[in-house]
């Protein structure tokens, strides 16, 4: 009796582990054998299920993940010699014709995951499908853990990921690393989805269920791992390293957002932040920029030194602009150059520069919250005021609304 | 796969025939149809006469209800297409990206059905 249960619990522990660290391989090895996502989905799952009766009865085996990896390859061609009749694709037909033998050991499983990542980030996909299949496949994250993170029922996440898999079989999206010419659009789209969940993780933060923050940098580590000395992985590594430890210090004792200038500086995670910092330097030393890696260096000139190194700031901005001509690059640009400069003429400057991009970010929360500031700082408070409340009505997120309120009050 | 690029145009934002960029956007159709056709993937490709030609029809109530004008009123129009076969999506996307037109109007790309699936 005891015995049984003891092994119950190593192979639920086994299992358990396989599924958090072993899943997105797994699955990548099989899909570039079936070239079906849903297919080596499924396979995998009905797998780990019997697993669960086998090892039980004869212990986990030696060679876990090749077992897994060989059951789930058999389950698959089941499933295609079941739909025979159906509707025979030819290429289910060459599955069919290379036979059972997957017969691998634990360390001979090919690494098929970079080829996974670029394929369920591709740009022909929703980019809220890019994340949510991101986290199901590589992530090994439940569509109930997926749509808990997302605010979205269980229904909707569920048709989301069945439509973009549906979409990448009908619609031809290889299961394939893109060529150089691509490569540094097709990495940055990945990038985004992975500073994607980071950011959802650190809006929602880690009370709220699945740590996404966390899971981002899994992610990302993933990633790094895959492609060695790539600069922007590195950047986008160092960029989630410094902002995750500031994670105790982000929050006031109200549940307020603490803006970086605010934040106990004691409270930041010393070795994380250090790790985070030595990242940016080895990313920028192979004298390949690109945004990550700026946007990392930033993030450094806030940590650094006592205080944020705003005239630095401001010229990281200027060149983010190359890569990312965008209203919001502009925005904070203005506001860091405001900081910067801290007299009347640089925040005029500031707010001539935020009219001229005002339309485009009509709907754009900070452009209100930092136009206040400037606005308050040119002793200007009914201004303020009807930007701040503008801000107000405009945020989700009760931590930011917490901090908005405060700045209006101090008014 | 086969796969149909369909070329929408905005004819306010096309180059007007006659001027340098009109040359320049029919040479960069020239040159591609070529390239098309020596990596043999080219299985069709036209370009359709303008959209003040266009006639609608449906029939509704066993009625055949003839109209002037395109089937929707926007400001891209469907302008020509081509239908080449090619490996994956990825493969079409580099061959659309190609298309003059793409540089101001749309490409859209879609696969075609594959109505005989045991091949």
């Amino acid at each position: 009796m005891m015995a049984s249960a003891s092994g119950a619990l190593a192979v639920s522990q086994a299992l358990n582990r396989l599924a958090r660290e072993d899943r997105g391989r797994l699955l990548a090895a099989l899909i570039s054998r079936l070239n079906d996502i849903q297919l080596a989905e499924d396979a995998l799952q009905e797998a780990m299920l019997s697993a669960v009766t086998h090892w039980s009865r004869s212990g986990v085996p030696a060679s876990a993940k090749g077992w897994l990896l060989q059951v789930a390859y058999r389950k698959a061609i089941d499933r295609l010699r079941r739909q025979k009749t159906a509707n025979k694709v030819g290429a289910d037909m060459a599955i069919l014709a290379c036979g059972e033998d997957f017969e691998v050991n634990d360390h001979e499983i090919p690494d098929e995951r970079l080829r996974l990542i670029f394929t369920c980030c591709h740009p022909a996909l929703a980019q809220k499908s890019q994340v949510a299949l991101t986290l199901r496949t590589l992530g090994g994250l439940s569509t109930t853990e997926i749509a808990r993170a997302f605010l979205d029922s269980e229904t909707a996440m569920g048709q989301r990921l069945s439509r973009a898999q549906a979409k990448i079989k009908a619609a031809g999206i290889p299961f394939a690393v893109p060529d150089a010419a691509q490569w540094p659009e097709r990495l940055n789209a990945v990038l985004a989805v992975l500073y994607l969940i980071f950011n959802a993780g650190y809006s929602a933060g880690p009370a709220a269920g699945h740590d996404l923050a966390e899971e981002a940098l899994f992610l990302g580590r993933i990633l790094d791992g895959l492609c060695p000395q790539e600069a922007e992985i590195e950047g986008f590594l160092a960029l989630v390293t410094i902002n995750h430890a500031r994670r105790d210090a982000r929050i006031g004792s109200n549940g307020e957002t603490v803006p970086i200038g605010a934040q106990d500086r004691a409270l930041w995670r010393r070795s994380e932040m250090n790790a985070g910092l030595a990242l940016v330097g080895q990313a920028l030393s192979r004298g390949r920029p690109g945004p990550y890696q700026i946007k990392a260096a930033i993030a450094a000139c806030h940590c650094e030194g006592a205080a944020s190194d705003w005239p630095q700031i401001a010229m990281l901005y200027g060149a983010l602009l190359e890569f990312e001509p965008t209203a919001i690059v502009r925005l904070n640009r203005a506001v860091a150059c405001a900081e910067a400069g801290a007299d009347a003429s640089s925040i005029d400057g500031a707010l001539a520069e935020l009219d001229a991009i005002e339309a485009a970010l009509a709907d754009y929360q900070p452009f209100f919250a930092a136009r206040a500031e400037l606005q308050a700082r040119r002793g200007r408070m009914a201004e303020a005021r009807a930007d701040y409340a503008k801000a107000i009505e405009m945020t989700r997120c009760e931590a930011d609304i917490g901090f908005l309120q405060e700045r209006m009050a101090r008014l | 796969m086969k796969y149909m690029l369909l070329i929408y145009n905005d004819p306010a934002r096309e180059p007007a025939y006659g001027t340098e960029e009109f040359k320049a956007m029919m040479n960069g159709y020239f040159a591609l149809n070529q390239k098309m056709n020596s990596a043999g993937i080219l299985l069709s490709g036209e370009g359709l006469a303008g959209v003040e030609t266009a006639t609608s029809l449906r029939i509704r109530a066993g009625k055949v209800e003839t109209m002037d004008g395109p089937f929707a009123e926007t400001k891209e129009h469907l302008g020509g297409y081509y239908v080449i076969d090619v490996p994956d999506l990825d493969s079409a996307l580099r061959y659309a990206a190609e298309i003059p037109s793409a540089s101001h109007g749309t490409i859209e790309i879609r696969p075609l059905m594959d109505y005989n699936p045991a091949g």
